[in-house]
């Protein structure tokens, strides 16, 4: 690795940090600055509606329903790559790429599994740590016959997905602010515990233990109802 | 391709994993902030453990949800037309999605002897079999596999069945993941699919169980510190 990628490397680190921090100091109440240009929809648009535009475009490769998908997608996409560390340029063409493979991808989509928020998000995820991280990414691979298959009881439908997806959206506004911002930053900072413990003022045995317990609340609520 | 061949020989007998991975650290791969390495460990546990897939799966969902309720960032003028101008193109291409298609078919026939799952037989290129195992001592042997980052040793070791591993330490982070047969410590017994988190806290002596090799799955980011009598002797000689 030569000089020029290592300072590469701390510059996006310095632009990381700066992101987070600005990330978390812009957390409660939006200091929206009025946007200029394309007058956004108002009401963002519902689970079901997310999944009838993938099935559009999965079944008759709709591309007004990729149009209104990219509209609600991309530039939430783009901030995500942005607080994670991407210039503006690069979280673009990601943005680009992500929004090229939804729409490649939009037959595999399966409502029993997921959301199409969460299956964007996935989608999203993975371009970044292909394009920023140039490492092999290990996956789980759902088709390998080494696969230790759900018990058939446990197996999800589409209504219980759905149902899934409110009572984490409901156990998500439950958490306490500080939580919150913990969670926030596991998942947009991309640090170390020791990092975010820097960041915070807080000891690193603080951080630890008050994430374990944001993420067990979070699956705990899950868990107790759909079982 | 359902239900009848794949997961017929007993494959509804195969027991869940008790130890999971910590759900620190299935956020973290949910959230792709783990190294290659860690991540590598957490999704072969989780190929042999449904309640960690789950759990992945709901923390790709607390992502989502952050995703819903950031303040979005406006795209460049032109970046909807530049990608609809690809759609066509991409249409016409065949699906070049990650997974690997061959493991399907092909690979549903020679099913019923694969030991290790997905993503760790890529890492190994190939199943147990064609592991080169270079022995360490007595009764261990381990085969190094290349994972990108200075900071992760990654390694499968094989214990032969009944032998104990030297009492050790460590000084970072010790991540194992069991394999075939089984092990015992002092913190309980570990079979398949098991995930044991160790690190400078734990002084331990895992001991095969008798009757089948105990091949795991190790990642550690410091090296191991021999503890016992004699293995202190060999602290200078150990790479992990």
């Amino acid at each position: 690795m030569n000089n020029a990628v290592a300072q590469q490397d701390v510059n996006a680190e310095v632009a990381r940090s700066l992101a987070a921090i600005a990330f978390i100091a812009s957390d409660n109440e939006m200091t929206q600055e009025p946007v200029a240009k394309e007058p956004k929809r108002q009401d963002p648009l519902t689970p079901p509606e997310l999944v009838a535009l993938v099935h559009e475009i999965a079944e008759r490769r709709c591309k007004e329903s990729f149009q209104e998908l990219f509209g609600f997608f991309a530039p939430r996409v783009k901030a995500y790559l942005m607080r994670l560390g991407s210039d503006m340029h690069q979280a673009e063409e990601l943005v680009q790429e992500a929004m090229i493979m939804v729409w490649r991808k939009a037959a595999s989509f399966d409502p029993a599994q997921a959301a199409v928020s969460t299956w964007v998000f996935t989608i999203a995820r993975n371009k970044r740590i292909d394009a920023i991280r140039r490492e092999k990414r290990p996956e789980i691979d759902l088709e390998d016959p080494a696969l230790v298959p759900q018990p058939e009881a446990l197996a999800d439908g589409i209504v219980e997905q759905q149902q899934h997806a409110r009572r984490l959206k409901e156990a998500i506004s439950r958490l306490s602010a500080e939580q919150a911002k913990l969670i926030k930053m596991a998942y947009f900072a991309d640090k170390a515990h020791g990092a975010i413990a820097e960041e915070t003022g807080l000891p690193l045995g603080t951080v630890k233990s008050r994430l374990r317990l944001a993420l067990g609340h979070l699956r705990k609520e899950l868990k107790e109802e759909s079982l | 391709m359902t239900s009848a061949s794949p997961h017929g020989h007993g494959g509804a007998m195969r027991a869940l994993p008790a130890n999971h991975v910590t759900d620190e650290l299935l956020a973290a791969y949910a959230a792709g902030t783990l190294s290659e390495a860690e991540s590598l460990i957490v999704a072969t546990h989780s190929a042999l453990c449904p309640l960690c897939r789950d759990a992945i799966a709901a923390f790709e969902a607390v992502g989502a949800n952050l995703l819903d309720e950031i303040e979005p960032e406006e795209l460049s003028a032109g970046s909807l037309e530049s990608v609809m101008a690809k759609l066509d193109d991409a249409a016409d291409l065949p699906d070049n999605v990650v997974r690997h298609p061959s493991s399907k078919t092909a690979a549903a026939a020679a099913a019923e002897g694969f030991v290790l799952p997905e993503p760790l037989r890529s890492y190994v290129g190939g199943d147990l079999n064609d592991v080169v195992w270079r022995p360490v001592i007595r009764g261990l042997e381990e085969a190094e596999l290349s994972v990108s980052g200075p900071e992760f040793n990654v390694r499968l070791i094989r214990v032969a069945a009944g032998a104990a591993m030297p009492q050790h330490s460590h000084y970072g982070s010790e991540y194992t993941l069991l394999l075939t047969g089984a092990y015992q410590d002092s913190s309980g017994r570990f079979a398949r699919g098991d995930f044991q988190m160790a690190d400078s806290d734990v002084d331990h002596q895992p001991t095969a169980e008798p009757g089948e090799p105990c091949v795991c799955l190790i990642v550690t980011d410091a090296p191991i510190k021999l503890t016992g009598p004699v293995g202190r002797l060999l602290n200078p000689f150990i790479r992990y």
